[in-house]
């Protein structure tokens, strides 16, 4: 009994440090931080730097000013393809091919994905293919594609589609073939078959990877685009970046692939939203 | 009893089902009358999810003859909700036509008492609520026989009981023959008008329960009680630990859900 009472009153669960309490921290309705808060200034110093310094040198002419304009110059490069509309017609020329190529290429790779995902036949006539398509990296086709196909549009839309094709396959393919077996049994047993099943109910399940796989997609998309507008085209981003090379005005080449990056931030900013707005159920 | 042929909305005739060499049903015969309530009992493993299967045709016997009404429907132990339709959707999931109609949906809601859930997204249901949408997407067919597997066992105490009731007030007021399957021998008391236990692949209790309803807790309620738990391996004395039934301890053979 002694022994007992002593383990009670030195045991640690009867101690008073074990009865502190730690404050749960509200977290003030989630806000996030403003855009001059600390972190972020501090996110921004190494690439301010850069450019500083990049224009320094540039200006000073301790750097070749022909070969490394300074960042204000390709500023007003950019400016000037703006004002003088080329860049609205490249843009458009640009997207029209990316984005006939893509919708192409993912509309193929989800229809092949489904197929290949639920029925045994589609798995066997499509998969194998597939990988095949897959070890094959879409820009060693290229000079192939220009003898087969011409210099026009034809070989720069087959390369997109192509590249894009297999991101949206594979997750397609992994999405409906994990869809919950339990649901898909009930609905069956309530009367859903075949197409209508899979509409209102296998797809939608498989909806977030099918998304994730047309991220993918477009990123593929945006590089097969640079890749093809490297052969010889009339209009596209590319052309003016091709042109500008041969004018050896470094500052255009430049803008040219500061737009090709913008056009890869605005897609991932873009799919990022349609994710979160065309699942409102989450 | 003589039944006519369109009485009957279960006929089983001596079916058997085995997995490898293990036999689950061992010539099952069993009947069920249009509107009758029956409760199926048995031990974990015992194969009552398997003879359900078998009824809502997502199994199949290896010998026997299966003969069940082509209206009948299902709910499960889970909601089983599409989480991307609506819960009036879901609802009326799989009905073709005239039968796709959002207004008896709605009306179906409104029964199981969800009115105001109609348009919610079902992961913004609580397990009660989801459960209740099952159930009127099960009551919108209105089946001649609703089958349903543990459909309460993943719910809380007091959930669950109002749950039991619900289904009673809708059983009398749209008559289905139900088969309940459960684990809780005070719901099948409660409950049913035929309990029945599955046991070794047969049949070996079949039971009509004369108890008057509403039920309350009595002397024939307990004793009921007692005999099935007894029939289940499980006595009183016994060590629940063993049993094959789970047992709710501190809860007393009869409990307060009969009161209710
Ligand atoms: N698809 C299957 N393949 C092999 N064995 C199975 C299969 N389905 C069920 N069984 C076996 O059949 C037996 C009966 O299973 P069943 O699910 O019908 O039991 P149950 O009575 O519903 O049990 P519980 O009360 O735990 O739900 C179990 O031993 C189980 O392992
Ligand atoms: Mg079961």
């Amino acid at each position: 009994m002694e022994v007992l009472r002593k383990q009670l009153e030195y045991s640690p669960v009867n101690s008073k440090e074990a009865l502190q309490l730690r404050p749960v921290v509200a977290d003030g309705g989630g806000q996030a931080p403003g855009w001059l808060a600390p972190r972020n200034l501090l996110r921004a110093l190494a690439p301010v730097l850069v450019l500083v310094i990049w224009n320094v040198l540039s200006v000073s002419g301790i750097i070749s000013q022909r070969l490394f304009p300074s960042p204000l110059t390709v500023l007003q490069a950019l400016w000037d393809l703006v004002v003088t509309g080329q860049l609205k017609s490249a843009l458009a020329a640009s997207l029209a091919r990316g984005v006939i190529g893509l919708v192409i290429g993912v509309t193929l790779g989800i229809a092949a994905g489904t197929l290949a995902g639920l029925t045994r036949i589609g798995d066997q006539l499509l998969d194998s293919s597939f990988q095949i398509v897959r070890a094959i990296p879409f820009i060693a086709v290229v000079p192939l594609f220009v003898l087969w196909f011409g210099i026009d549009e034809k070989p720069k839309i087959i390369l997109i589609a192509l590249a894009c094709i297999f991101p949206a396959y594979v997750n397609t393919y992994s999405g409906v073939r994990h869809v919950d077996p339990k649901l898909v049994e009930s609905a069956r047993l309530f009367g859903l078959r075949g197409i209508r099943l899979v509409i209102q109910i296998v797809l939608p399940s498989a909806l977030p990877p099918i998304l994730v796989g047309i991220r993918y997609s477009m990123s593929t998309a945006l590089l097969a685009l640079i890749v093809a507008e490297q052969l010889n085209s009339q209009n596209g981003i590319g052309t003016i970046i091709l042109t500008a090379n041969s004018a050896l005005r470094i500052d255009i080449m430049i803008a040219g692939i500061l737009i090709y990056a913008a056009l890869g931030v605005l897609i991932d900013i873009g799919m990022r939203v349609v994710e979160r707005r065309s699942m409102p159920w989450k | 009893m003589a039944q006519t042929h369109e009485d009957l909305v279960v006929d089983l005739k001596s079916v058997s089902k085995h997995f490898g060499g293990q036999v689950i049903l061992d010539a099952v015969d069993l009947q069920i009358r249009r509107g009758e309530f029956v409760v199926l009992l048995g031990a974990s493993g015992s194969g009552k999810t398997t003879l359900l299967r078998m009824l809502s045709s997502l199994d199949h016997a290896n010998s026997g003859e299966v003969r069940v009404t082509d209206s009948s429907t299902v709910v499960f132990q889970e909601p089983r909700l599409a989480p991307f339709h609506r819960v009036w959707r879901n609802v009326l999931m799989g009905l073709k036509g005239d039968q796709r109609n959002k207004a008896k949906a709605l009306a179906a809601l409104d029964e199981v008492g969800l009115a105001e859930k109609a348009f919610s997204w079902p992961k913004r249901l609580s397990g009660g609520e989801a459960q209740r949408v099952a159930l009127a997407r099960a009551l919108v067919r209105t089946p001649r026989l609703l089958l349903a597997d543990e459909p309460f066992a993943a719910l809380d105490a007091l959930t669950r009981i109002r749950m039991q009731w619900l289904v009673q007030a809708l059983w009398r007021e749209h008559t289905p023959a139900v088969l309940l399957v459960t684990h809780d021998v005070e719901e099948a008391v409660l409950l049913a008008d035929r309990i029945l236990i599955l046991k070794e692949g047969r049949l070996a209790v079949d039971i009509q329960v004369e108890v008057q309803r509403p039920r309350r807790a009595g002397e024939a309620f307990a004793q009921l009680t007692e005999y099935l738990l007894g029939e289940l391996g499980v006595s009183k004395e016994g060590d629940p630990l063993n049993s094959a039934v789970p047992h709710r301890p501190g809860s007393p053979a009869v409990s307060s859900q009969a009161v209710a």
